[in-house]
């Protein structure tokens, strides 16, 4: 039999909206989160459970020659200990993404004699309260004998100090993209712009709620069920799943609410793996939440990326004709999910520009600093900074508008779908409009005079651009451009919608929301799909992956919900209708074709008073179906979808294909405000356009573009995770790490466009990353004001006041102009 | 004279007397969450920085990971679980979700409770006010434009 399926309302410009997709109805997570009554995992509890503290090193790099839990053992109230040594022998080595030398690294739950970042776990004790754990846990002894430290990926890469002996080199990926001519597009060039180092510093989102789990051990069994945060738990499994020696449906994941994650909830298989060890070993729950020192220490930053010998060909109209660039991504202590970092960025090769011929030597390095994860942006973020830096440094050494080189260069609306020099597909967009907005809404007609008046007050007033992609739904082929032995290719996300015995409308996701309002949005589209109403329809809060609703790729990361989520959730919901259909068809004898849902009901085209309400369609599949013909017993009215979006392998000789399905944009402007004598600046005005598609409900859009630009200007302004010499973190608590508070924020001005995607099933494109315009805006803001005071290279992406008064008092520049 | 490790409190939460045997170095953000299971109330950082567990102690916030559950004998706590009464929110969690002041939520009690003690104190305050009353509270999702939005639309 041939499905038909119903359709959700798509809203398209210019249409009445009739759905609720679209709409921002009343989000169905807030009720219990503004009375408490969230379920976060440190909310969970059980009988009897240990709590567990990590024994951390306090060096960056040492052998560890001894551990010593016996005083730790002799308190009373401790259940147990575990150490790097029993580790090696109960489990494996965390399986390694990269090609050697990467793949050679030796990655375990615990430290195994030797610790490479300061942080590092190296034993774990188990005892009846928070407190007593970490009491024991200074009573566990530990002899080490330090090791030279390496706390840049420069050093890293020219030291004799080997981090991983294993692997015999401080790479972990090395690999050299070249797409289209460079050297033709040097010859053709009036101008080579020539700079000589940027360089992308290390921060985190820092999500509000610290990582952690309550593990609990079937030892009939053999599965453990973990209460926890980690958001991407396909993956999570497939590191911890061989790990353990055991299999993937052994290990369960659960989650309920999720304070905040961004990505740095993706690498918890090493803490999650010695929980798990620690509630077999101790036969009783344990439960683990991290600290806020621990999180920034040892947890999850972002990428680190060192540009150097960044080359621009261009024309003496500004005209983009190719970058060459050596990035040096250092990614901490052990690569986790790296060198995945090494391609993602790709996904954004050319930024928002035409430039055809592209060449990056790219090399990931390990150094003795906390390890990295994906974080907001990841990897691409990196690039787009290298991108604008690059665009705005031409624009001003060539002496050219930089609207206008942007405009200039920019992909056009007509030029969409738009293939980049690798194969990438930029499924729509209209960045020139974008910025014409963003321009419009902090009155850029009016510089002159805004400039005029910040020097009557003795400012340097400076105006800065942040265009950027936010590629979201991976191809996981991917990583095969990096390891041509890794089996991963396209993505999915699975769905499941019910009509349950009382006409329940139940759904559950194989999504691991964490704020983003997945319930409320899932329960727009079945709403439309079932024509019901949001309210209607229950889906479940959270993650589990015993609800049969998941697959390898789910999670919530690398904006994708409004693509695989919704488009899994989707599919069950036309699954569903159509089941419905088939059911009253089958009682009235008809077709489904003659069927409509309406009102909660099926009932005939024909005739609205011949209907079956949901709840009779429930009762009569769960529990009267000897009523129905037997062609219609089949139908279960439980469907799951698996969404599988449309990739194709990417070509692993020429490195070129589609490596993500959509492209939402952001272009933001920042004016800013510094005072020459002390390096101090305030952002005075702030616009953010944002385009991702079909906004399925707009409130929970401007929600994310707030949060990502908040998160762009801490990183801009403040966030950043210093190291001294000897590998120790400068930064490791909200006392040093300054995020934005309240009062930091400047106006923020927000404007849209909605370009639907082609390729995606409701018109709409993941979004929420943002790309971390905020940062280049703010770079490119201060390069501007600090033109007039010996024209210094903005050479980081964070610039602390400390920074500026830098570049005041001693403008060093990176930047030469060679003509062709 | 050997220190002491426990007592007992008598404490008001949320206008239920309690007497409870605590640990003298039980901090009252575990007491509330561990022992009286009020988790409404979260921890995000180990400083005093976040905000995430702010109380209303005695009329005026707290955070309460700085104090010891001991200290707070014969005080008075709000939490977030008393805010509303029998299932009905208040004005301020109503434009909190109006609003879209909340994401994940995990910011949410603490920022509550300080914009509540805020409207106790000032019934009409300007922008700068509110964001002043909540610097002490820090949110990873929002960049606090809809809170604040929501705080002036419940101030009204």
């Amino acid at each position: 039999m041939t499905e038909t399926a119903t359709h959700p309302i798509v809203v398209t410009p210019g249409e009445t909206k009739v759905g609720f997709v679209g709409t921002s109805v009343p989000r169905k997570e807030d009720k219990r989160l503004v009375q408490g009554e969230g379920v976060f995992f440190d909310d969970v509890k059980r009988h009897g459970m240990g709590y567990v503290h990590f024994v951390r090193s306090p060096y960056a790099h040492a052998k560890i020659l001894s551990i010593d839990v016996s005083k730790a053992l002799e308190l009373g109230g401790v259940y147990g200990t575990l150490t790097g040594e029993e580790v090696a022998i109960l489990t494996d080595p965390f399986f390694e993404l990269s090609v050697k030398p990467g793949a050679d690294i030796k990655d375990y739950a615990l430290a195994v004699r030797r610790v490479r970042h300061v942080g590092e776990p190296v034993a774990a004790v188990v005892a009846s309260s928070r407190e007593l754990a970490r009491d024991a846990a200074e009573l566990v002894e530990v002899e080490y004998e330090p090791l030279p430290v390496l706390t840049t990926g420069e050093q890293s890469l020219g030291s004799d100090v080997i981090l991983h002996e294993d692997a015999g080199s401080n790479v972990v990926w090395q690999g050299v993209f070249d797409w289209g001519d460079y050297e033709g597009a040097v010859a053709e060039a009036d101008h080579v712009v020539r700079i000589e180092r940027l360089h992308f510093d290390r921060f985190s989102s820092t999500p509000l709620e610290c990582a952690g789990v309550l593990v609990e051990y079937n030892r009939g069994t053999g599965q453990w069920t973990m209460y926890g945060n980690h958001q991407m738990p396909g993956i999570g499994a497939i590191w911890m799943a061989p790990a353990l020696r055991t299999g993937v449906d052994k290990l369960r994941f659960v989650s309920q609410d999720i304070g905040g994650a961004f990505g740095n909830k993706i690498c918890l298989h090493p803490q999650y793996v010695a929980c798990c060890l620690l509630a077999r070993k101790l036969n009783r729950p344990v439960q683990w939440t991290e600290w806020r020192t621990d999180q920034h220490t040892a947890n999850a930053h972002g990428n680190e990326r060192t540009f150097l010998d960044i080359e621009v060909p261009v024309k003496a109209d500004g005209t983009l004709l190719g970058l060459s660039v050596r990035a040096i991504d250092d990614c901490g202590a052990y690569p986790r999910y790296e060198p995945l970092g090494c391609i993602i960025w790709a996904q954004v090769t050319p930024g928002c520009y035409r430039w055809r011929n592209i060449r990056v030597d790219f090399t990931q390095v390990c150094t003795n600093k906390s390890p990295v994860s994906p974080n907001r942006g990841y990897s691409r973020m990196q690039h787009l900074w290298l991108t604008e830096r690059v665009v705005d440094l031409v624009a001003h050494e060539l002496e050219l508008d930089p609207v206008e080189v942007r405009k200039r260069n920019y992909v056009r609306a007509e030029e969409m779908p738009y293939e980049t020099p690798n194969g990438c597909v930029y499924d729509s967009g209209d960045y020139a409009r974008a910025l014409d907005i963003a321009l419009e809404l902090i009155g850029y007609d009016d510089l002159d005079a805004k400039r005029v008046d910040a020097e009557s007050r003795r400012k340097l007033l400076g105006f800065g651009i942040g265009s950027t992609l936010d590629s979201g739904t991976n191809n996981f082929g991917q990583s095969t451009l990096l390891n041509p032995e890794l089996q991963f290719s396209g993505n999915n996300e699975v769905a499941t919608v019910k009509l349950d015995i009382f006409g329940e409308i139940v759904v559950t996701l194989g999504t691991v929301p964490q704020g983003q309002g997945h319930e409320t949005t899932a329960a727009q589209v079945v709403a439309d799909i079932l024509n019901v109403t949001p309210e209607d329809v229950t889906v479940r809060p959270g993650h589990d992956t015993y609800w049969n609703s998941n697959a390898g790729f789910s999670g919530t990361y690398a904006s994708q919900f409004a693509v695989t989520g919704l488009g899994a959730v989707k599919g069950a919901a036309d699954k569903l209708a159509y089941e419905i259909k088939r059911v009253a068809a089958g009682v009235f004898g008809v077709t489904p074709d003659d069927i409509e849902l309406a009102e909660g009901q099926a009932r005939l085209k024909a005739n609205a008073e011949a209907a079956i309400p949901f709840m009779g369609i429930g009762a009569i599949v769960n529990a009267n179906n000897a009523v129905l013909p037997e062609d219609v017993r089949d139908v279960t009215l439980n469907c799951r979808y698996v969404y599988v979006p449309p990739f194709q392998l990417p070509d692993k000789e020429r490195k070129f294909g589609n490596l993500t399905l959509t492209y939402a944009s952001q272009v933001h402007v920042c004016l800013l405000e510094i005072d020459p004598e002390t390096g101090v600046y305030e952002i005075v005005d702030y616009a953010a356009v944002d385009d991702c598609g079909t906004r399925i409900h707009p409130q929970i859009v401007d929600g994310q573009v707030h949060g990502a630009t908040a998160q762009a200007l801490g990183a801009a302004t403040h966030e950043i995770f210093a190291y001294d010499e000897e590998g120790n973190l400068l930064t490791p608590n909200f006392y040093d790490y300054h995020v934005p508070h309240a009062l930091d924020m400047p106006p923020l001005k927000t404007g849209y466009l909605e370009s639907a995607s082609p390729f995606t099933p409701l018109g709409a494109k993941g979004m929420g990353e943002g790309g971390g315009a905020g940062i280049h805006a703010v770079c490119a803001a201060l390069q501007d004001a600090l033109a007039s005071h010996g024209k210094p290279t903005v050479w980081r992406s964070c610039n602390p006041y400390h920074q500026v008064w830098e570049y005041l008092r001693e403008p060093k520049r990176l930047v030469e102009v060679k003509a062709q | 004279m050997d220190p002491v490790t426990s007592g007992r409190i008598t404490v008001t939460v949320n206008g239920e007397e309690i007497e409870y045997d605590v640990d003298a170095r039980r901090l009252l953000v575990h007491f509330l969450r561990d022992d009286l299971d009020l988790t409404g109330t979260h921890v995000g950082c180990d400083t005093g920085n976040c905000g995430a567990c702010t109380v209303i102690y005695n009329g005026v916030l707290a955070k309460s990971c700085m104090l010891l559950a001991i200290q707070a004998d014969g005080a008075s706590i709000e939490t977030v679980e008393g805010l509303s009464s029998d299932g009905e929110l208040t004005k301020l969690q109503h434009a909190f979700s109006d609003h879209h002041a909340l994401q994940c939520g995990y910011c949410t009690p603490g920022m509550l409770m300080s914009a509540t003690a805020l409207l106790r104190d000032n019934s009409a305050p300007t922008e700068e006010q509110i964001r002043k009353a909540i610097q002490g509270n820090i949110c990873r999702c929002t960049g606090y434009v809809n809170i604040v939005e929501a705080i002036k639309a419940a101030a009204k």
